[in-house]
């Protein structure tokens, strides 16, 4: 641990950081937690408090997607997060040390900071056969996970397969791969979902964390409700055209360039929740639906067999300000609204049809493509 | 003889254990095993092909969009698809700069701590630093303030006794040769280039919605659209704009900050052109299409093969010669491991027969690895950056040429100097001032289309499945940033019966195959001197010379649609 006279503002100047710049990643921290602003000072008062704690990301069937993912951080930028805010003990792919130098570093931190490390899983576990799909030191991942994890203060679990397997564990499953919460039942866990999980709730976390010395309010996935609250669909840019039933009809048609709603494209925005339109991906820069393509729920539980086929329509939606919680989504009650939908899916395909003037000869309602250019 | 086990290879992609015996101060024999399995092509089986694309690219987080591409090109050949040039353009772009990345990534975050030694930045002397800066290059930020800046607050993190990252280094290593000030510019470059791909990859977020993983590739060409006269599209005249701010930023830092780099540590560390070697056989598939994909004489980068370390002939490649053996690897085949197959006829039944864990040492004699071993008429072969560079020189592309010729030059080294460690981190560097330029006059040339209102991403002849054969099979490759790719997938009934990957690392870090030939990162380690067995960075410096990516190189496909088994066999 730090000396006791050290505080982390303290040592955030001595690095080149100065307080401006810390209350404005005090402020974008607060707004991603949807914390009223007058948080700001709070969270700045607790980090300027907080002594580094240790932090360890372990790697196991992964594709260190989700490493590479905190690297783009901006807001902490991953140096911040990596040097300043924390001491990141552990992480097979960038840390300097390797062989048996690397796994002493992660025994020291399970010996001396038991209780008060965080750990960052990412990648399933395998269960099936022994767990020979997956060793590092010629220890298996699970004997790994449950050796680290049941020690520390907290786990994240950062992304789908670290979740819930993932890609791994969809059918057929072949390596019996299964989630940290899965894999460890007596760790105090919290999935961040997600393919690749998003930086700026990762980073959101770490730092409600710090504030307020425990993880923030969760869903019944043990998500941060901050960042998996509210359904896609609700906070889509293109949701207008959806309400008016302006659709892609095909790939590259006017629809498309126009960025109008990719719901016939097979976007699973109205079955998906996460906060991934509003603080969108590197730096803020883009989404996929902004990209033109559909949403592929990837935030949500089992996405890789539930929401695929990815190209194909769902069958039922949410109609216009149908009052669907994310949770009610999460528990599969979307069926509720099934009836709205049809009436509002066939309402706009009409309205579209009226609207993009499709040959008379047309026999269907809905599959009405205008002719590209 | 001493046994020397790296097991986590850490600052590489994936699971990697390298077990080497040492004789005499020198590596005598090393044996390379990728320790992670998924079985992602089998989870593929009975999928929509159109979607195979996002399910292939999380084979790798840090390869990103490589898989993504290398699929769609390998439907695309099974249904006949031709994309629209915009596509072709776009796809161009995307992959030329994932190399640009991807090497930078590499250099400063995963290979840099091989050569430098953080600790010795605190002894440096700022003035002197800015001084050594200035003179190799003319990059703006190389003030004695901003080494200063720099060096406290390295000081700060060693005062505080928490080094994070950094607190398990070989610092102090015998084998470490800069100076204190060159140790401090290549941590303020470090530092610089954790910002640098912080800000470049955004061409991935306009192009590819995000990164990691991008969500814009479709069977066909793009999802891109592309509109001169609304905001809302996802290319338009603003978007080139800040594309082409991205690329020109990008130049100028390969150019002025990572090249002037790779000099200045190659020159401390000249013993390494004479090591590391390796096989001396290099295999490229070309890419980066300038008129379709079927016609790669005129692709960017050159297809073919050099042999024997020969520079004066390029071989032809064709892709209907590759094999995959495994017969030291966790696998059966029906008909006995002795024999390669090609991954049309491949067939993957695994099968452990390794050392229960937790365990000290691998069985190298048996198999001792999830890797397969791909052969090219049953040759090893290096691929990467330095065959792709080796077979653009020999094949007298004339960017390359330059380039390597320009370096060369400067590092008063001749072209053989290149079959090394430092080579291959030559060669590297090469690629990234060559193709950054290329996403320049890519982007331009996008630009020029949306201006003269051809917008074409796509082409929906064949999205429909009901236009589709009822079987069909296809090839996709792709020249990904660690070497040559390529996905085999076979269709029927609409969906995916077969899907094989035959990847970069698999080809580098292979183990041996039936005839008893070892694997690129196997030879390459052959006679490295180690000065220290406990804290081997020799090890290190060759195998991260060639950028492992373990998650790509580990695949299974069932071919024969069995249900498997895995018996405990001890």
């Amino acid at each position: 641990m730090l000396p006791s006279n050290r505080s982390l503002s303290g040592a955030l100047q001595q690095k080149g950081i100065n307080r401006r710049r810390f209350l404005k990643f005090c402020s974008l921290m607060t707004a991603t937690l949807a914390l009223p602003p007058r948080y700001v000072a709070q969270v700045a008062a607790a980090l300027e408090k907080a002594r580094k704690p240790v932090l360890v990301w372990l790697q196991f069937q992964d594709c260190a997607g989700n490493s590479e993912s905190i690297l783009r951080s901006g807001h902490p930028t991953v140096l911040e997060v990596v040097l300043d805010l924390f001491s990141w003990e552990y992480h097979e792919l960038v840390m300097a040390g390797a062989g048996h130098q690397a796994e002493a570093a992660l025994e020291r931190v399970v010996r001396e900071e038991k209780g008060k490390f965080i750990a960052v899983v990412e990648g399933a576990v395998p269960l099936a056969d022994d767990g020979v799909y997956c060793t590092v030191g010629g220890r298996t991942a699970l004997h790994i996970a449950r050796h680290v994890c049941p020690n520390a203060a907290a786990t994240i679990a950062a992304g789908a397969c670290a979740w819930d397997g993932g890609l791994v564990a969809a059918s057929p499953n072949p390596t019996g791969a299964v989630g940290i919460s899965e894999a460890v039942p007596e760790a105090t866990v919290i999935n961040l979902g997600g393919c690749p999980q998003n930086p700026v709730n990762t980073a959101a976390v770490l730092v409600h964390y710090l504030t307020f010395g425990q993880l923030p309010a969760l869903d019944q996935f043990n998500r941060p409700l901050f960042a998996y609250g509210r359904i896609i669909h609700d906070q889509c840019e293109r949701r207008a055209h959806y309400d008016a039933g302006r659709y892609v009809q095909e790939w590259d048609d006017e629809g498309h360039r126009r960025g109008w709603c990719l719901y016939k494209m097979g976007c699973k925005g109205p079955q998906a929740t996460f906060n991934c339109p509003s603080v969108r991906w590197n730096d803020g820069t883009s989404w996929p639906v902004k990209a033109g393509h559909g949403c592929l729920a990837c935030a949500s539980h089992r996405f890789w067999d539930t929401r695929s086929p990815f190209y194909d329509r769902l069958p039922t939606v949410p109609g216009f300000g149908a009052d669907v919680t994310a949770g009610e989504i999460g528990l599969g009650i979307t069926a509720a609204v099934a009836g709205a939908t049809v009436v509002h899916g066939i309402a706009s395909a009409v309205r579209d049809r009226m609207r993009t003037m499709p040959p008379a000869s047309s026999p269907s309602v809905s599959n009405e493509p205008p002719r590209k250019a | 003889m001493a046994r020397i086990v790296v097991d986590p290879v850490t600052r590489i992609e994936g699971h990697l254990r390298i077990e080497a015996e040492v004789n005499g101060g020198a590596v005598s024999d090393a044996w390379s095993s990728g320790t992670m399995f998924r079985g992602i092509e089998m989870i593929l089986r009975g999928r929509d092909p159109r979607e195979a694309w996002i399910w292939t690219q999380r084979i790798c987080g840090v390869c990103t969009t490589v898989h993504a591409l290398t699929s769609v090109r390998a439907v695309e050949d099974a249904l006949g698809i031709e994309v629209p040039e915009n596509a072709s353009l776009i796809r161009n772009i995307i992959g030329a700069s994932q190399y640009v990345q991807d090497h930078v990534i590499h250099f400063y975050h995963l290979h840099a701590l091989d050569w430098v030694d953080v600790t010795l930045a605190l002894k440096a002397d700022p003035g002197k630093t800015s001084q050594l800066a200035e003179s190799i290059s003319p990059w703006p930020k190389s003030s004695r303030d901003y080494f200063k800046a720099i060096q406290d607050r390295v000081k700060a993190l060693v005062e505080s006794k928490q080094l994070s990252l950094f607190s398990s280094g070989y610092w102090g290593h015998p084998a470490y040769h800069l100076p204190p000030e060159a140790n401090l510019l290549a941590v303020a470059h470090y530092v610089e280039a954790l910002e640098f791909q912080r800000d470049y990859i955004r061409i991935h977020a306009v192009l590819g919605g995000k990164n990691p993983h991008l969500q814009t590739y479709l069977v066909g060409g793009m999802s891109t659209a592309m509109n001169p006269d609304e905001p809302q599209a996802t290319i338009n005249p603003e978007r080139i704009t800040f594309l082409a701010e991205l690329a020109s930023k990008a130049q100028a830092f390969v150019d002025q900050v990572y090249i002037p780099d790779v000099l200045a540590v190659a020159g401390f560390y000249r013993d390494w052109f004479g090591r590391g070697e390796g096989l001396g056989n290099f295999l490229s598939y070309g890419d980066f299409p300038q008129g379709g994909i079927k016609d790669p004489s005129r692709f960017y980068l050159q297809r073919g093969a050099i042999f024997n370390h020969d520079l004066s002939k390029v071989h032809p490649v064709d892709p209907a010669n590759v094999t995959e053996y495994v017969t030291h690897s966790w696998y059966d085949y029906s008909d006995g491991d002795q024999n390669g197959k090609h991954p049309y006829q491949g067939e993957t039944s695994p099968k452990y027969t390794g050392p229960k864990p937790p365990f000290e040492h691998l069985e190298v004699d048996q198999k001792y690895s999830w890797l397969k071993a791909p052969r090219y008429q049953d040759h090893a072969m290096e691929v990467g950056p330095l065959s792709r560079m080796l077979v653009a020189y020999a094949s007298g592309h004339a960017e390359v040429k330059a380039a390597v010729d320009g370096i060369l030059a400067k590092l008063n080294a001749p072209a053989t100097a290149l079959f090394s460690t430092l080579g291959r981190i030559a060669a590297r560097a090469i690629e990234a001032h060559v193709m950054a330029g290329q996403v320049s006059k890519w982007v331009a040339e996008l630009g020029g289309k949306l201006g003269h209102g051809d917008l074409r991403v796509h082409n929906g002849d064949k999205w429909d499945p009901d236009t589709w054969p009822k079987e069909a099979k296809g090839f996709g490759f792709h020249e990904a940033p660690r070497g040559s790719l390529g996905h085999w997938v076979q269709i029927e009934d609409k969906k995916i019966k077969n899907y094989q990957c035959v990847v970069p690392t698999t080809w580098n870090a292979g183990p041996r195959d039936g005839k008893g030939q070892r694997g690129a990162y196997e030879a390459s380690l052959l006679k490295t001197p180690i000065a220290d067995p406990e804290r081997p960075v020799e090890i290190l410096r060759t195998i991260h010379s060639f950028d492992p990516c373990l998650a790509c190189a580990v695949h299974v496909v069932d071919a024969q649609g069995r249900r498997y088994v895995v018996p405990w066999v001890r």
